[in-house]
């Protein structure tokens, strides 16, 4: 009885839901990054190292005295340079999408390391910076402005997939590209552009880590973020709305098993709790696999006039 | 421009690409270095040296090299069979685990039995802990990237708990690391005085036995139909869900074994920092090694000399040693584009 | 009376595929109003010639004018500009959209913050109800059957107010009826002034809707004759260069079964069940033919007997006996040759060798291996043999599969089942894409190993194909098979009312048989 008052303590507590939001932000802003090059038939498993870096990009950018929100362009600059980097090499060149997104994940990580060290070359403690505040508002709305941001960019994402011409260009690239050309729409540069604008996304995500949730950049700091989005992608069926809710409710769970470590902390270790959330992914992936309607020409590279 | 296949490649093709991608990568990485105002080839001259130019280089880059040609060995298998194991890492933790449990104390096995025990108890650790995705992505159609991946960390969490749990050593002043194994699970040192142990004599004889495998074998044919296209070959009466779990349990086995010889051969114990991303580079060193066997311990040995090269550069220069890393991660990019110009002829439309 | 204004010249069209010359300065006019069908064997160059004028392929030689204007090649977007459209054999549509998505994509400028989908709609159904293409803009494609997708596909086209139309054998789908629905259509459109150019390989069609034909032959245009001019016999010697007997079947008397389903029904999982309580016999010296249209549970059918699903009710017998759970090497063990539907991507593997290949089906066998280690010698000289007595043109038993021609691939297919003198034959679109020479070659070994005793099972969407090899047709609509009809008892004609569904005839062709 008593555990189930402190989870209802918990639910029923502002400081949960905020949390929520703040845990959710670079899953949500992740997801779609992911999303929106997987709809245009791109897998992009660059997205832990695109992660890193839009992190120690945007970090860096204003530990070097640009405002915040320099820093935030500086990440999704970074993230979509890095985005063409994959999509030239997968998309003209067809190479395996699998392989070339590891690649990118590798140089992504490496390199923000190895920058971060450049610049800083014996730092036993991170140094910081002052992060995005709070927005003033009531409750659990009082968050920073990365994380409207991220709930206003599920919203245009949707918009422009399902309302504009360049959204049907994407959709269409990623389901018969084959079609799309015989339509006069250029395959390779839809697929560069979306990859781009999404590794953008994702640049963003990493950017929240470093100038809204904390104030410095950590080694491993992206922590496996990148794959659950890969994860959540899924469980979304493709879909911005769907990406949005899948992250709130990933984060509800997140921020509740932090909760519960803490009443339950005696009785388990806290790396089970830490695990949930990794589990819990798969478990999503294997209840959705079966009736999932991935986009058709998802990892099938297309070369034109190919006999 | 547009790309055509060759008709065939010359093997003096397929032995220059991974050349020319690793000269690539160098050059480009030189940008990296001549950025932090060091002279690039003092730099790249120190990193040879540190990798290969005195006996203690040396053993110390096969000894790195060990647990590499393992995983690379473990891609390689994986990849040719488009089983996308992403999760090395998590397997070669869970093999080290394995190791440090039989080879420990508390079971108090025969000393005969020990060595062996471990060791096969760590590959086979390691295989059934890919066998699980592989499960997954049979029966129930689930991408083995995101599970092989996840995986990683939740086989790093498990440790850590082992580590602080059942496992903590109590002479261990408190860090997370397991006791010692005992000594008769302790593979010998090939030279003395050096951190060379017969791990790598391991690691050479299983990837000549994969390249026979491969080549001569009903189950190396096997695998090579159903890797290419698995529709005709379960057209052909192939069992392909059988030949994924067998290469499943293959490809985790060697990762697992990977680590249990790390233990058993180099650390004596099990802690968190036992690889330091070794499960990752071995699927450089696959790609390197275009996913032949033997090409394999090539490339596990080149990788490993950047690693111990970059270590002693960055101690005489002040450039980071993760100039290993983007060397490494960009070394595989240019592979990617390098095997692309072996298979396919670049032709003016 | 004044001839109507060019609307499109083709002046010495090259195109060679490294030593393949698929296309042989190749110049052609189409007029306003003109029906043009372009009549060749498969292999011929037809089809290439309509991408290099669509802009898939890029001429090696040669130049397009349309409308009195230089067409840049290359480009599918300047040739839909210049008011080319096309319909490919293989749709270009994308199932997971709605026909209005699939059809109004890419026709507005990329960068516009709306999409008019209120006037795309209204145009849509004011183009369909002009030339009475019915359908429904927000049907998802994958839910329309294959003639509904033809219309989209044509509508495509008409949306972006093209003046020439090409259609790329746009029959082998369709039912006899609905190739007749088609060619209204056709004529609709050239009333309106559009300009038609429809390739085919077959005679009957090239006089039902053309006004000129145009015939090419191993790359090169031979002829060009007015339709009301010529008549079968010019056009057959024009299309093929020589006298091609076809090999036909002499009447046999069918032996033993060897292949019995009795109610077999497959389900999908979804909806109605893939093969639905199907009865067939197939006795020795007899060759049984199953036609019906694409997408209609031939898939299933096919794959029920090569061993790849099993049936959820029913039995599946072989030579009198049941077979209880079949996977393809049982098949094959029990005297099975199956010849699968998509060569490339279900009968070989073509980035192994060619003897690699040939003994995919056997390589348990005590002849290819001892101790699980592959004896590359034995398998290598079985390759040879093979080779040689089907005909294979390759380097040699190392080449390359993938390197083969589809003939040659077929061959080889042929030679890996075939050699070990079957009980049964499943034959699934044996010759799909081949060349004459190839058909009549795969034929005439169907029809040498009926008379060895064999049984063979063809499955066809080419009606033609059909009528020259079986004994006995039967016709497979929604998942359920008619009885096997005598060639000889059943017209063109109710074939086509059975495979667009009408079963009401077959009573009528059952008395009469």
């Amino acid at each position: 009885m008593e555990i189930a008052q402190d989870i209802l303590n918990i639910l029923l507590s502002a400081a949960f839901w905020t949390a929520v939001l703040r845990i959710a932000t670079p899953y949500v802003l992740g997801t779609l990054g992911e999303l929106v090059c997987e709809r245009a038939g791109v897998l992009n498993l660059g997205i832990e190292g695109i992660m890193t870096l839009g992190a120690m990009a945007g970090w860096m950018a204003v530990y070097q005295g640009a405002d915040l929100w320099t820093g935030v362009l500086v990440a999704a600059g970074c993230g979509a340079l890095m985005g063409l980097l994959h999509a030239t090499l997968t998309v003209p060149l067809g190479l395996s999408q699998h392989v070339t997104g590891i690649g990118i994940t590798l140089l992504g990580t490496s390199l923000s390391y190895y920058v971060y060290r450049l610049v800083l070359p014996q730092a036993s403690t991170p140094p910081t910076i002052t992060p995005f505040q709070p927005l003033d508002l009531p409750g659990a709305l009082a968050q920073t402005p990365l994380t409207y941001l991220a709930v206003l960019l599920a919203g245009v994402v949707a918009y422009v997939l399902y309302r504009t011409p360049v959204g049907l260009a994407v959709r269409m690239v990623g389901e018969n590209p084959a079609a799309a050309e015989a339509q006069g729409l250029s395959v390779t540069g839809v697929r560069i552009g979306a990859v781009m604008a999404g590794s953008a996304l994702m640049a963003l995500a990493g950017a929240f880590l470093t100038l809204s949730a904390f104030n410095a950049f950590f080694f491993n700091m992206v922590n496996g973020r990148g794959w659950i989005c890969i994860a959540l992608v899924v469980f979304a069926s493709w879909r911005p709305g769907k990406a949005l809710l899948g992250a709130l409710l990933f984060a509800a769970f997140d921020a509740f098993q932090l909760r519960l470590q803490q009443i339950a902390g005696g009785v388990l270790p806290y790396q089970v709790f830490l695990m949930l959330p990794y589990l819990l992914s798969i478990l999503a992936l294997v209840l959705v696999a079966r009736r999932a309607s991935y986009p058709r020409a998802l990892m099938i590279p297309y070369r034109k006039g190919e006999r | 421009m547009r790309l055509e296949p060759r008709a065939h490649a010359p093997l003096a093709i397929r032995l220059l690409a991974p050349v020319g991608a690793v000269v690539a990568a160098l050059a480009l990485c030189a940008l990296l270095v001549a950025w932090t105002g060091a002279p690039v080839l003092r730099a790249y001259g120190l990193l040879v040296e540190g990798a290969v130019g005195s006996r203690f280089a040396l053993t110390e880059t096969l000894t790195r090299a060990t647990p590499l040609i393992l995983t690379g060995l473990a891609a390689a298998v994986a990849f040719r069979a488009k089983l996308w194991n992403i999760g090395a890492e998590g397997q070669l933790y869970m093999g080290a685990l394995a190791a440090v449990v039989l080879g420990g104390e508390l079971l108090n096995l025969p000393a005969w039995a020990v060595l062996p025990l471990a060791l096969i108890g760590g590959a086979l650790a390691g295989g059934v802990t890919l066998l699980g995705p592989a499960v997954l992505k049979v029966r129930f159609g689930v991408d083995e990237v995101v599970t092989t991946l996840l995986l990683n960390f939740v086989v790093l969490l498990l440790v850590s708990m082992l580590l602080e749990g059942a496992l903590k050593d109590p002479m261990g002043m408190g860090w997370p690391q397991s006791a010692p194994v005992v000594e008769a699970a302790e593979l010998p040192k090939l030279i003395e005085r050096t951190r060379l142990h017969v791990g790598l004599l391991l690691a050479l004889g299983l990837a000549v036995i994969l390249w026979l495998i491969d080549t001569r074998t009903i189950w190396g044919y096997e695998n090579r139909a159903v890797g290419a296209n698995p529709r005709a070959a379960a057209f052909a009466g192939m069992p392909v869900t059988r030949v994924m779990l067998r290469t499943a349990l293959l490809s985790g086995g060697l990762a697992g074994l990977a680590g249990a010889a790390e233990v058993c051969g180099l650390k004596g114990y099990l802690t968190l920092d036992l690889s330091p991303g070794f499960g990752y580079s071995g699927i450089v060193v696959a790609m390197l090694a275009q996913l032949h066997p033997l090409g394999v311990v090539g490339a596990a040995v080149f990788i490993a000399g950047i690693f111990v090269g970059a270590d002693a550069m960055s101690r005489a220069m002040p450039v980071p040693n993760y100039i290993a890393d983007v060397l490494v991660a960009t070394s595989l990019l240019c592979m990617l584009v390098a095997g692309l110009l072996a298979r396919y002829r670049l032709r003016r439309s | 009376m004044p001839s109507p204004p060019v609307v499109l010249r083709l002046s010495g069209i090259t195109k060679r595929f490294g030593p393949l010359v698929a296309n042989d300065a190749i110049s052609l006019t189409l007029h306003e109003g003109e029906v043009l069908a372009l009549l060749g064997e498969n292999g011929a160059g037809k089809t290439t010639l309509m991408n290099i004028l669509f802009g898939h392929y890029v001429a090696d030689e040669g130049s397009i004018e349309a409308f009195g204007r230089p067409l840049p090649p290359g480009s599918p977007k300047a040739a839909l500009a210049a008011g080319i459209g096309m319909v490919h054999q293989h749709f270009t549509l994308a199932d997971n959209l709605s026909v209005l998505d699939n059809i109004a994509v890419g026709t507005e400028p990329l960068w516009r913050f709306w999409s008019d989908r209120g006037a795309a709609r209204r145009r849509l159904l004011d183009l369909a109800e002009r030339f009475g293409l019915g359908v429904r803009p927000d049907a998802l494609v994958g839910d329309l059957s294959v003639g509904e997708r033809q219309r989209v596909e044509i509508l495509k086209a008409l949306y972006r107010d093209a003046r020439v139309l090409i259609l790329d054998e746009p029959t082998a789908v369709l039912t006899p009826q609905e190739s007749a629905g088609l060619f209204d259509t056709l004529r609709r459109l050239t009333a309106d002034g559009l300009a038609v150019v429809f390739i085919s390989h077959k005679m009957n069609e090239v006089f039902a809707a053309s006004d000129t034909v145009a015939v090419l032959r191993a790359g090169r245009l031979v002829a060009t004759r007015r339709t009301a001019e010529t008549d079968r016999e010019e056009l057959a010697e024009l299309m093929v260069g020589r006298a091609l007997k076809p090999p036909t079947p002499t009447p046999m008397a069918a032996g033993e079964p060897v292949l019995a389903l009795a109610q077999v029904t497959v389900n999908s999982g979804h909806g109605r069940p893939l093969l639905d309580a199907v009865d067939l016999t197939v006795r020795r010296h007899q060759v049984i033919g199953i036609a019906g249209v694409s997408g209609n549970g031939q898939t299933a059918l096919a794959d029920l007997v090569s061993g790849l699903i099993h049936p959820d009710s029913g039995t599946l017998s072989l030579k009198g006996e049941t077979v209880g759970y079949a996977d393809p090497a049982a098949m094959v063990r029990r005297g099975v040759a199956r010849i699968p539907e998509d060569r490339h991507a279900a009968g070989l593997v073509g980035a192994m060798a060619v003897w690699e290949n040939l003994i995919a089906e056997r390589y348990h066998d005590p002849a290819f291996q001892r101790f699980g280690v592959i004896r590359r010698g034995a398998a290598r000289a079985h390759a040879r043999a093979v080779i040689e007595a089907f005909d294979v043109r390759c380097p040699g038993p190392d080449a390359r599969t993938q390197l083969l021609s589809g003939g040659n691939m077929q061959k080889l297919i042929l030679g890996r089942t075939l050699a070990h003198g079957p009980d049964l034959i499943l034959a699934s679109q044996p010759t799909r894409g081949l060349d004459v020479g190839a058909v009549s070659y795969v034929h005439g070994r169907l029809l040498e190993a009926r008379a060895a005793g064999a049984g063979v099972l063809v499955i066809s969407e080419d009606l033609d194909e059909i009528l020259a090899l079986a004994d006995a047709i039967a016709v497979i609509h929604h998942g359920r098979l008619t009885p096997a009809l005598p060639h000889d008892r059943v017209s063109v004609r109710q074939l086509g009312l059975l495979m667009a569904g009408h079963w009401d005839v077959l009573p009528e062709i059952l008395d009469a048989a």
